[in-house]
């Protein structure tokens, strides 16, 4: 007896909660057909919040709901960095991950695990169109995951070209004229080597910057590298990266508040000529435009010189990629691979640098840079135009350590000598290895 | 009959405790079993079953998607870590002069103010203020305040012809530079608690104390300071605690640096977190648990001791 009014009561109340919601389901469908967009699909895009990102997705999402009336594409944000990492990771795991998003390639892209949360594009044409050297950053295995967005980048040198000129320095091809460059501009009473120790990440280009060089005398580096044969701290070309951040140190090359200033102050201090050169990724363009526009044009870019004149080339960064979970599905599913032929097309590039200065070429067949663009960006195009371009180790093996950050502030604040942090790193490197679960470690 | 029947569950689980407590509830307690069980599931579900969950993904190389049971690999790893050893040398040297510093200032602040100045009230809110204040909105202030070149401190220091140090960037000065601004945002409470400790003090003491012939050193050596026992065990357990699992300010102020010499183990588990390495930094967390808990437990039970003995 007591079960059954409860059984009743139960059901009444189901009948209760459930009674709003499709009322409310009529009325949308109702109202949806009336205005005539019944059948507009609604993706969502998630993109990190970093200003030339979040302008550029928001433009490509306005020109392709120019072209495809019946899409709506909604931008949403994330923070960047680790944060973003933990953010990604976490809504992958439960399925509750935007409809399409962008992420890093290369080392980063391997640890989302691609072949159980990604859905593959392999076979969709416009991959076709994607630059060789691209496709094996978004691939795993013979499936292929994701679209450039936005453009490839170099890791390098910026310079102050009316520092150079007023010294009459030419662009170095070896560190030995780098380091006479920069002591002739000491003398001259201007910071040399711009070092900005407050936003931690900014001190890695030296190691990183250098792998170019590294890759051109060890062609075979980042495969040793993967399988543990070869360290930072035992492998002489390696080596040097951390050699160099030392060097600057000794030597006194850095600008005196390298340990308390920041990304936008050492920008400033290369903008207005009160520094002469800093390591650095052609990504801070936009940047340099928000701070200093009158001088962005002052500022050119050279790639980290090694020891080979012959051998000088750039240290290249791949793209952010769009990449589509395999939450997607039915409509939504159609609609996104819709956005991502846009997005790998001529006009989705015309589309993109339209909200953002490229920061070098882009990666999709048929797209030209526009022809106003910044120095820095002519000279990290040069480099691919001349195919004197190899891509960094973040994006030839999957092992990055996560405190190569600190390492190098070590390194470049004398805290510890080269060789003692090439072996830190070593060690931090062999955690994310084992992390992955690679073999030989 | 039929209230006992939702506590199957449980009592397969702890037969032991869940018949106790039938039994207590059957003797004296004025409420039916069931009654408890909304709070025991909220207590399981958000306390007990992690807490048992993190002892398990301590143990295994976890990457969020997938985890691989590795045994004890991580604790190894853990204290190879090259910053844990320094991570926790700086643990203990923040912990120890937070701490110290903390009863030395607050308890002369305490007696400054319950003696009779101008303004008291206004002085004792003006000492607890900073308590009030974000934690990382303090460290954010600070490090503007401690920049070497355009912050306010060296800029005041030049005025009077000394050439300051840099403060947060100096890496043997970082950590002293956090603990500082830790002691100032600190130091009201433990003054709060020596305020209440001092007053609680029954005049007859003093009294019989002057009649005797104390002057005001003896006072305060020999009432003022055991008497107010309750107090610093009070201060010395609560900032210990803080300063062992001390993490937002020094993230704030310094992130671990400059490289990592300011990194304690709780900043140090967070990178291992923020690097992806779950298991890792899980179990990072577990040492910290029973570092800490070996620590206070004894502490703890150390000055409950002396207090009674007084």
């Amino acid at each position: 007896m007591r079960s059954r009014t409860l059984a009743k009561r139960r059901a009444a109340l189901a009948a209760a909660a459930v009674l709003p919601l499709l009322l409310s389901a009529c009325s949308a469908g109702s109202l949806g057909s009336s205005s005539g967009d019944g059948s507009a699909t609604t993706i969502k895009l998630l993109v990190d919040n970093a200003p030339d990102n979040l302008q550029a997705a928001k433009q490509l999402a306005k020109d392709f709901q120019a072209e495809n009336p019946k899409i709506r594409v909604s931008v949403e944000t994330r923070p960047g960095g680790t944060d973003g990492d933990n953010l990604i990771k976490t809504r992958l795991q439960t399925g509750s991950m935007a409809d399409v998003f962008s992420y890093n390639t290369g080392s980063l892209f391997q640890q989302i695990d691609p072949t159980k949360n990604l859905a593959p594009i392999t076979r969709d044409p416009y991959v076709k169109r994607l630059d060789k050297s691209f496709l094996p950053q978004v691939t795993v295995g013979d499936q292929t995951y994701g679209v450039p967005f936005g453009s490839a980048l170099g890791g390098g040198v910026l310079y102050n070209k009316k520092v150079y000129a007023k010294l009459g320095l030419t662009v170095p091809k070896t560190w030995a004229q780098f380091i006479a460059n920069s002591k002739k501009i000491k003398a001259a009473g201007i910071a040399p080597v711009i070092q900005t120790y407050q936003d931690t990440w900014t001190s890695q280009l030296l190691v990183l910057g250098d792998f170019h060089n590294v890759a051109a005398a060890e062609p075979d580096f980042a495969e040793k590298f993967t399988a543990n044969k070869a360290k930072f701290a035992t492998d002489a070309n390696a080596a040097k990266g951390f050699a160099y951040l030392e060097q600057i140190h000794d030597l006194k090359l850095q600008n005196p508040d390298y340990a308390s200033a920041t990304l936008v102050k050492g920008l400033q201090m290369l903008a207005t000529g009160r520094g002469a050169q800093y390591p650095m990724l052609s990504t801070v363009i936009g940047a340099i435009k928000t701070s200093n526009p009158d001088q962005l044009d002052d500022i050119g870019f050279f790639a980290l010189p090694g020891d080979d004149a012959a051998a000088n080339g750039l240290t290249a960064w791949f793209p952010n990629a769009f990449y589509v979970p395999k939450s997607t599905t039915g409509d939504k599913l159609t609609a996104v691979r819709k956005f991502l032929a846009f997005t790998a097309s001529p006009t989705g590039c015309t589309s993109q640098a339209k909200a953002s200065t490229p920061t070098g070429p882009y990666l999709v067949e048929g797209c030209t840079l526009p022809s106003d663009v910044p120095a820095i960006t002519k000279d990290v195009a040069a480099y691919f135009t001349h195919d004197a371009q190899s891509p960094a180790l973040e994006f030839l093996s999957p092992v990055k350590g996560p405190s190569l950050e600190q390492i190098c502030v070590q390194v470049g604040s004398g805290i510890t000598g080269a060789k003692s942090g090439a072996a830190l790193y070593d060690k931090d490197v062999r955690k994310q290895a084992q992390q992955l679960g690679l073999p030989g470690w | 009959m039929t209230t006992v029947v939702p506590t199957g569950p449980p009592a397969a689980e702890q037969p032991k405790l869940a018949t106790r407590t039938r039994r207590s509830a059957q003797t004296h307690s004025p409420y039916p079993t069931w009654f408890y069980l909304p709070a025991a599931v909220i207590y399981g579900t958000l306390f007990l079953v992690p807490t048992f969950a993190s002892f398990y993904f301590s143990l295994t190389r976890w990457t969020v998607f997938r985890s691989t049971f590795i045994g004890l690999d991580n604790f190894t790893e853990f204290f190879q870590e090259p910053a844990l050893v320094k991570g926790f040398v700086n643990t203990f040297l923040y912990a120890v002069a937070t701490s110290g510093l903390k009863v030395v200032l607050g308890l002369l602040l305490g007696i400054l103010l319950t003696s009779q100045i101008r303004a008291r009230g206004y002085l004792r809110s003006v000492v607890f203020f900073p308590v009030l204040v974000s934690t990382v909105g303090v460290g954010i202030t600070f490090t503007a305040l401690m920049d070497p070149s355009t912050g306010a401190i060296n800029s005041a220091l030049s005025a009077v012809g000394i050439n300051g140090p840099g403060w947060l960037t100096d890496p043997s000065l970082a950590l002293f530079s956090v603990a500082l601004v830790d002691v100032w945002k600190g130091v009201g409470l433990a003054t709060v608690i020596y305020i209440a400790g001092i007053v609680s003090i029954p005049q007859d003491y003093y009294e019989a104390a002057r009649i005797d012939g104390a002057g005001p050193w003896q006072l305060f050596r020999n009432v003022i300071l055991p008497l107010s026992w309750p107090a610093t065990s009070t201060v010395i357990v609560l900032s210990l605690i803080g300063g062992l699992r001390s993490f937002d300010l020094i993230w704030a102020m310094t992130r671990g640096g400059p490289g990592f010499s300011s990194d304690v183990v709780a900043s140090v588990i967070y990178k291992q977190y923020q690097a992806g390495f779950y298991g890792l930094s899980t179990a990072g967390n577990v040492i910290l648990f029973l570092v800490v808990t070996a620590i206070i437990v004894p502490l703890s039970r150390f000055l409950a001791l002396k207090e009674v003995e007084r």
